[in-house]
């Protein structure tokens, strides 16, 4: 056999425990993995043109929309003639708008974000260091939203009708109903603030215990903290994922290929791993990263109730005082990971369905 | 055929369909879509089942390794090499899907996943039935390609990079990979063109002789099945109207519908064949609200009023060959049959051939 | 699918201006005729026939609010019962902070809570059929670049954007309905998009181009009244967005203090600690309306969808 080298495939894998299944298989050829630089290219400049209007709505929605931005943004507090001026030069307002956008844009590309009221600290200094909670939070909530929403989705959808399946579009149904902050809320309430003398299960908020020391003893004590928290989001979101890979797998079931696959004397189970799943991944995998805004939007909650120290919580106390640079600067970062996120889904997605390459 | 017992029939045929009927339930009530229906296949020999969309032979195809979706009812028996495959258990129905019988299913763009390499998907159902090391496989993945006249590269190809006529091929070949003892081919050329359809036959028709298996082969034309089968069963309405020889059926069709699927194709080297009126007035019936009487009655060209009021069976028509039509029959045999006689013909039929000269669906007769 | 069902088939529409008798009182009945087809295959939905009923015991609730709460039921400093009264036969949801009933309050809050979903609603599903036809029927680089900002704020995190607007905006019930409007209109928009590119493929609105019919005309005459079913659904999933959402921002801090919402009134029992002391009936009852509210709409968007759409509801 003069085959090429034969390379891992994430379907066979996912088969593995079955006697039968394939192993390498022949004429793998590497180099079909190969895309068209036209495709890339297309999607990065879309992705930068959608950088710019989120940089350009900023600029309006912070400094244009307001008339007075320092007002805008001092506004509940007394402020110093001093200080107006200060902030006045801070921002270029005496100078005519298209150089403030100018001044502004060039800010930007040299990351910075202006400076926060509250805590008299660069933004993009604060967001840096509030970065890894929230990664941590929602990695891990993510991660298993998707394995939970994926693995239901999937059941509920190759056995449409089932009692299984009636249970999990309603329960995915009333979690769509639930606003994310409240059902937060009962978490604390229910299995942390020991309402009707139910035990103080679970820290109420905050992402460690002050007089913890030694790695193996913060990490237990954050992964307790981190509990109600993953829950709430995984809540929120495993519905969404659940509700998309359902009804994707709905669309291939009338498939002729499941026929076919069928007609080899594959077993049900098979069938659905081998051929369905696949298929309908493919179409999950988009909806889900253009989702993603969903999932910044749980973050800012669930880290808002469970005073969790992350980009959400700052976004939070952004709010509430309100510290004006430092929302502009969270508005822009959030918008622009949500695009990089997109970017990087365009980018794998033809590993996934080889009908995009070539 | 009709000659020893049913145990006869189970030995000599390696299928056997006798009396299927197949009714798919829906909203609006049931609908029949194959009304007992008897088919039977010699080992190494070829079958060809024909008739218009709709007329329930696909349904056959998918009822074979009892593929059809939940809504259906099954009934009758399907002998495949003497087992019953409606009452097989699930464990012994999966070994022989593709090891006893395989499919080759029409429009192979859409039977072929599409984001799996065509080389894992032949050898999925070896992998599956048979014991072999990853390097037999590969070899024999490479083999089958071969056999089709692909090279043995294009095993790492996604469908959508091959050509029509090369995804059928790769059909065959997948067909072809557990060396079953029977192939069902459902339409394998349609929607190929013309040269390319050819090909394929040519290529399927080869392959199943030179390995000795048993083929039955679904279509819509006529004339593509009596080139490649040995007999032919055509099929209307959920039933089949004609059987017989294949050459025979095609060129000297018995029942009237025969006849215009016959007519709908010229002959080539027959001049008379191109001034004959062809093609079919009406639309097949609905499955669910058949006419009474024989079921082709609203658009037969040689109705009578008796075909209101007969349900026609398969009669003898001839050595070999069986037709539904109360046409093929005899006045004794009528009456002998309880169906009421045909009506006084200006030039009178002789007995054994009641289709005659004056019968506009009978053109042959001239021969 | 992809075609408007429920108000013309295709095979009817040429009879409609085409016939001699009152081509107008000929649309009307066949419109009269597919609402009762719709009404026959919406009531086999159990789903949504039990969120219509949710529905309307909302409304009932929110329109006879006055009538069972004075004003001195909702007076902070002069409210009628102790602060956080545990649920009793008097105040049977138990009392906020100021002594109020939290029923009286949720009564109350259905009000804000309601008005604010159906107008912020109106507004974006308003703004998307608009963004939405005109993108269909047009077509064009104008078009592509419609499109273009419509992907680009479904992509955006919603409640940053709404939030971050809110923020500049001040504090208030407008600003919430606004920023709502403003930020949830691109899913309308592209439902719209889509059918009024099917409903402009069918041959009547060559026809009704070729007899001289302007843009204003095919896509006021008859793209619209085919987007309108669609339309429809889409207003009722968007109703229970906006509900969550303007609960959300309430509690965030963006609503206006003085008017009673559900949110509001989920951020001051969180104010006053009913969290950490685990005054459950001050949380409950507020949310528990939302969940209900909204999967009462979402019931009725799901139902008239699968209505609309035969093989949704297949699916469904």
């Amino acid at each position: 056999m003069s085959l090429s080298s034969s390379s891992p495939r994430p379907e066979s894998e996912a088969a593995a425990p079955d006697a039968a299944a394939p192993g390498p298989v022949p004429g793998r050829r590497p180099a079909g993995r190969r895309v068209s630089l036209r495709y890339f290219a297309v999607k990065l400049l879309g992705a930068l043109v959608s950088l710019l209007a989120v940089m350009v709505t900023s600029f309006f929605l912070f400094r244009v929309i307001p008339g007075d931005p320092v007002a805008a943004m001092t506004q509940g507090r007394k402020v110093t003639p001093e200080q107006r001026e200060e902030l006045f030069r801070q921002f270029g307002l005496d100078q005519p708008l298209w150089q403030q956008f100018l001044g502004y844009l060039r800010d930007l590309l040299r990351l910075d974000l202006g400076l926060s009221y509250q805590y008299k600290a660069p933004v993009t200094e604060l967001i840096a260091t509030r970065l890894g909670p929230t990664l941590l939070l929602v990695g891990t909530a993510t991660l298993i939203a998707a394995a939970l929403g994926l693995w239901l989705g999937t059941r509920a959808g190759w056995r449409r009708g089932s009692t299984a399946d009636r249970v999990h579009t309603g329960v995915a149904l009333t979690l769509f109903s639930v606003p994310t902050f409240w059902l937060g809320l009962l978490m604390i309430v229910v299995l942390a603030g020991g309402a009707g003398g139910m035990p103080h299960l679970f820290p109420t908020g905050g992402m460690g215990s002050p007089d913890v020391s030694g790695v193996g003893n913060v990490i237990v004590d954050t992964a307790h903290h981190m509990v109600l928290p993953v829950a709430t989001l995984v809540a929120v979101l495993y519905a969404q994922y659940l509700m998309i890979m359902r009804s994707s797998l709905l669309d291939e079931m009338g498939s002729d290929y499941l026929v076919t696959a069928r007609a080899k004397g594959l077993r049900d189970d098979l069938v659905l791993r081998r051929h369905a799943v696949p298929n309908a991944l493919l179409p999950t995998v988009t909806l889900l990263f253009l989702k993603i805004g969903q999932v910044v939007s749980g973050t800012i909650l669930v880290e808002a109730v469970f005073s969790w120290p992350g980009l959400g919580m700052l976004f939070y106390e952004g709010l509430s005082v309100p510290d004006l640079p430092l929302v502009q600067g969270l508005f822009i970062f959030f918008s622009a990971s949500v695009i990089f996120m997109n970017l990087l889904a365009d980018f794998v997605y033809p590993l996934f369905d080889p009908r995009v390459r070539t | 055929m009709s000659t020893g017992g049913n145990d006869a029939a189970q030995r000599t045929n390696f299928l056997a369909v006798e009396d299927l009927s197949v009714t798919y339930r829906t909203g609006s009530g049931d609908v029949p879509a194959v009304r007992g229906v008897d088919l039977a296949v010699a080992p190494g020999t070829k079958l060809g089942v024909a008739g218009e969309s709709g007329c329930g032979k696909s349904t056959i195809a998918l009822a074979l390794l009892r593929l059809l979706p939940s809504t259906a009812r099954m009934s009758g028996r399907i002998l495949l090499d003497g087992e019953d495959v409606l009452t097989m258990k699930w464990g012994r129905l999966r070994a022989v899907r593709w090891a006893g019988a395989s499919i080759v299913f029409q429009g192979a763009m859409h039977s072929l996943n599409a984001v799996r390499r065509i080389g894992d998907q032949i050898a999925e159902p070896i992998l599956l039935h048979e014991q072999r090391t990853p390097a037999e496989v590969r070899t024999r993945v490479s083999a089958l390609l071969e056999q089709v006249g692909l090279p043995q590269q294009r095993a790492a190809a996604y469908p959508h990079e091959l050509s029509g006529g090369q995804r059928q091929r790769v059909m065959i070949a997948m067909a072809l990979a557990c060396n079953p003892r029977l192939i069902i081919a459902d339409e394998p050329t349609t929607a190929l063109d013309v040269m390319i359809q050819a090909q394929i036959l040519r290529l399927i028709s080869g392959l199943v002789s030179d390995h000795g298996i048993s083929m039955l082969m679904i279509s819509h034309d006529l004339s593509v099945l009596a080139d490649t089968c040995d007999r032919l069963a055509v099929m209307y309405a959920g039933r089949v109207v004609e059987e017989g020889a294949a050459h025979e059926v095609f060129s000297t069709p018995r029942h009237p519908y025969s006849e215009a699927l016959s007519a709908a194709f010229p002959r080539i080297g027959d001049p008379a064949s191109r001034r004959r009126p062809r093609g079919l007035p009406g639309d097949p019936p609905d499955p669910a609200a058949l006419p009474a009487g024989c079921s082709f009655r609203p658009r037969c060209p040689a109705a009578q009023d008796r075909c209101a009021e007969t349900d026609p069976a398969l009669w003898r028509a001839g050595a070999e060959r069986r037709a539904a039509c109360v046409h093929v029959l005899s006045d004794e045999q009528a009456v002998e049959l309880g169906v009421p006689p045909a009506p006084a013909a200006p030039s009178a039929a002789p007995p054994d051939r009641p289709a005659n000269g004056a019968d506009p669906a009978q053109p042959e007769e001239i021969r | 699918m992809s075609a408007g069902p429920v108000e013309r088939p295709p095979g009817e529409a040429g009879g409609g201006s085409a016939a001699p008798a009152s081509p107008r009182a000929l649309a009307w009945r066949r419109r009269r005729h597919s609402l009762g087809r719709f009404w026959a295959g919406y009531r086999g939905n159990r789903a949504g026939l039990a969120g219509l009923a949710g529905l309307a015991v909302f409304v009932l609730i929110a329109l006879c609010a006055p009538l069972l709460i004075g004003p001195a039921d909702l007076s902070l400093t002069d409210a009628p019962g102790g602060p956080h009264e545990p649920p009793s036969a008097a105040y049977p949801l138990g009392t906020d902070n100021y002594g109020r009933s939290i029923l009286d309050l949720v009564i109350w809050g259905s009000r804000v809570s309601l008005t604010v979903g159906f107008l912020a609603t109106l507004m974006c599903v308003g703004l998307g059929t608009l963004v939405g036809i005109v993108a269909g029927h047009y077509g064009g680089f104008g078009s592509t670049v419609l499109m273009r900002i419509t992907d680009w704020v479904l992509v955006l995190p919603a409640l940053v954007l709404a939030v971050a607007f809110a923020a500049v905006m001040g504090q208030g019930t407008v600003t919430i309905i606004l920023a709502i409007g403003l930020t949830a209109w691109p899913t309308t928009a592209r439902l719209v998009r889509a059918q009024t590119l099917a409903v402009e493929a069918r041959p009547y609105i060559d026809r009704a181009k070729a007899l001289g019919g302007g843009h204003g005309h095919v896509m006021t005459r008859h793209v619209l009244p085919n987007v309108m079913p669609i339309v429809l659904a889409q207003t009722t999933l968007t109703v229970a967005e906006s509900i969550i959402m303007e609960s959300t921002m309430a509690f965030l801090g963006l609503g206006d203090p003085n008017t009673l919402s559900w949110g509001g009134t989920l951020q001051e029992a969180r104010n006053a600690g009913a969290v950490s002391s685990g005054l459950w009936w001050h949380l409950l009852p507020p949310g528990l309306a939302i969940v209900l509210v909204a999967l009462a709409f979402t019931l009725c968007g799901r139902a008239i969808e699968g209505v609309l759409n035969p093989r949704l509801r297949e699916r469904r």
